[in-house]
């Protein structure tokens, strides 16, 4: 196990115990407790030069009830999917298993039918009404092995089954694939969708408020409620702060909502106009854009308020902030030698340099490691298109092709998965997308959705 | 046309004279020498038309301000005195067309010396989204830098980008887009 992954599995455990939601235990049977070199010598191989081949049927409902029921299916469905997401295994259609019974221990697994099916693995689990809520044990089965691979019991609310699944996807892509999966991470973006009125203009203007959704699409949920246009939301590393441009004030300023706790703050403090604010990747500093100098210029400050420092100096436009991984540069637009180029330049001020040759290019966001990349939108003809620059080779890839406009592209935190705006299905909407371009999802679909951003 | 009218007038002074001068039938020599007269005698017609054209000028004036200083900030925004500049694609520039328009508006700002305004800058939908916030604010400026070079004061004017998230206009076409390229004019105290 790498120190990454240890982190992780400990991150998700500070995650579930402060969320409340789920608690997850070992399970009682020894086969996962020596967890480590368990999942290494039953990790599931496919045929050579191929993904395992996964089967996930319905969960086993151990009681009755319709609720119990309704989350065995749900969870089934959702860890499905989420599985399907990564790509990391190929995933054999539910219907093709309609027939092979439920098993509900591992005696009662039927391997044969399993293997005749062409499975490497098989997700088999229960779910458990207890006077809490419910229990949900899942199990993935080595099917040629015909032994445990992996397995993990939860115990939590009923009231959102899909994050059973999320949890178990996350764990199974850990264990199996040495894979940060996204399946509990969020997505907030923009919408206009409740056609309120901006207050205080003749002109009718819609009120842009920020919204947050799972990463698939799901539990779509308005977070601010100011009536006013808000902008660029971006995520706390921890998952629990959103900062964003706000127009509360009559001018644009950052805000930033901690959406757990309900409370707000103002980094900025009212100086100046500020918009396009960044989280640094250890969350404590933010990026941002400011006019308060007299034009659009880059600046750093705590997230407290303190240690202003301002990075640009010139009289063209500078915006559009975004951090290297290692938080020690920043990727930027700047229109100082004509069109709006890429740029790149140390947090100390230092380094500059060019690295787009675009006709137009803006809306730098750097990968996550292990890519050492920063997906752009870039002027294709009408309208923009992403891209995607390789720093360290200098070349740059085309993701999408001139369906609609493409903008606004924010990175998944494993890397391989970008969620953009495009109006490739009439108004501006959020899509999600594969960094090899496959894989495209559309996320929202009610109102205009723009400028996603993907937590981590 | 006024010299012209004038000139008609005295030669009809001038004949009517003559033919005055022609009934009497007075011996002809010693007449020859008035007609001098009669054009120093004709001015007298003319003064008057000075006064009634000199009366309306001071009245337009009058009304304009008070519907103006009468309307609400809403009814004024509507309709607004201050009208809208419009900038090139990608341009914060303020072209000749802009300058009038500029004149314009600040020659009714400076009718109105109380009133506060924002200059609120937009961009079309051809500029990506976060790159106009800073080109909208660009133009909101350059706007607000003209206004101030003609003598307004720089306290009266705010500026605010909104990019292209308001468009004045939502079509895709140039049409559009030349509407959606501007600076806007927002009275907000009078």
């Amino acid at each position: 196990m790498t120190k990454s992954s240890i982190a992780t599995k400990l991150s998700v455990m500070a995650l579930l115990a402060a969320s409340a939601v789920l608690t997850a235990q070992q399970p009682a049977t020894p086969a996962a407790a020596p967890q480590q070199p368990t999942s290494v010598e039953l990790r599931l191989t496919g045929e050579p030069g191929s993904p395992p081949r996964l089967a996930v049927p319905d969960l086993l409902a151990l009681s009755p009830d319709r609720e119990t029921q309704d989350a065995a299916r749900t969870i089934s469905e959702v860890l499905f999917a989420d599985l399907d997401f990564e790509r990391e295994f190929s995933l054999i259609p539910r219907d093709t298993y309609k027939s092979i019974p439920v098993a509900g221990s591992i005696d009662a697994v039927p391997f044969d039918r399993w293997r005749e099916l062409g499975a490497d693995g098989v997700v088999i689990g229960t779910v458990q009404k207890t006077p809490a809520g419910i229990r949900v044990e899942m199990r993935l089965y080595n099917v040629r092995a015909r032994q445990s691979a992996y397995g993990r019991e939860y115990t939590g609310s009923a009231a959102n089954p899909r994050v059973y699944a999320h949890t178990m996807a996350d764990e199974l892509h850990d264990s199996q694939r040495q894979l940060r999966g996204v399946a509990r991470t969020k997505l907030t973006f923009i919408s206009d969708r409740n056609r309120e009125a901006v207050v205080a203009t003749v002109e009718k203007r819609d009120v842009k408020e920020v919204f947050i959704a799972d990463y698939d699409g799901v539990n779509q949920r308005r977070i601010t409620i100011n009536r006013t246009m808000n902008l660029y939301p971006n995520w706390s590393p921890d998952g629990r702060s959103i900062v964003y441009t706000s127009y509360r004030s009559g001018v644009p300023d950052l805000l930033i909502s901690n959406i757990y706790a309900g409370t707000m703050e103002s980094p900025t403090k009212g100086v100046g106009q500020n918009w396009l604010p960044v989280f640094s990747p250890d969350g404590s500093r933010i990026a941002f854009t400011s006019s308060r100098d007299g034009n659009s210029e880059l600046y750093v400050i705590n997230r407290d308020g303190s240690n202003l420092v301002r990075l640009t100096n010139n009289p063209s436009i500078d915006s559009t902030p975004t951090w290297s991984p290692t938080g020690t540069q920043i990727a930027f637009t700047s229109d100082r030698r004509g069109q709006p180029q890429i740029f790149v330049v140390n947090t100390d001020g230092t380094g500059l340099r060019q690295i787009s040759f675009e006709s137009y290019a803006d809306r730098p966001t750097w990968s996550p490691a292990p890519y050492n990349e920063i997906a752009f939108a870039a002027r294709t003809g009408p309208g923009f298109d992403i891209k995607i620059l390789a720093i360290g080779s200098g070349e740059t890839r085309q993701i999408t092709f001139g369906e609609g406009s493409n903008e606004s592209p924010a990175w998944a935190p494993n890397g391989r998965h970008m969620a953009f705006m495009s109006t490739r299905a009439g108004r501006s909407q959020i899509f999600t997308v594969d960094r090899d371009g496959r894989n495209m999802r559309q996320i929202t679909k009610d109102g205009n959705n723009t400028t996603p951003n993907w937590s981590q | 046309m006024n010299r012209r009218a004038h000139s008609l007038m005295v030669m009809v002074v001038l004949l009517s004279v003559v033919v005055g001068a022609c009934s009497k039938k007075t011996p002809p020599v010693a007449r020859p020498m008035p007609p001098p007269m009669p054009t120093a005698t004709a001015p007298p017609p003319p003064p008057p038309p000075p006064n009634p054209v000199a009366e309306p000028v001071p009245v337009p004036p009058m009304p304009v301000e008070d519907t103006i200083g009468s309307k609400s900030l809403d009814d004024l925004n509507r309709d607004s005195p201050l009208k809208p500049l419009f900038f090139a694609l990608d341009s914060s520039e303020v072209d000749a067309d802009g300058q009038v328009t500029l004149q314009a508006n600040a020659a009714v700002l400076k009718q109105f010396p109380t009133w506060q305004i924002t200059i609120e800058g937009h961009c079309d939908e051809r500029g990506t989204a976060e790159y106009n916030l800073a080109l909208g604010e660009r133009r909101a400026l350059a706007a607000r830098t003209y206004l101030v070079s003609l003598g307004i004061p720089a306290d009266k004017v705010k500026t605010v980008s909104y990019g292209k998230e308001f468009p004045f206009d939502a079509g895709h076409d140039e049409a559009a887009w030349t509407k959606n390229r501007r600076a806007h004019f927002v009275i907000t105290a009078k």
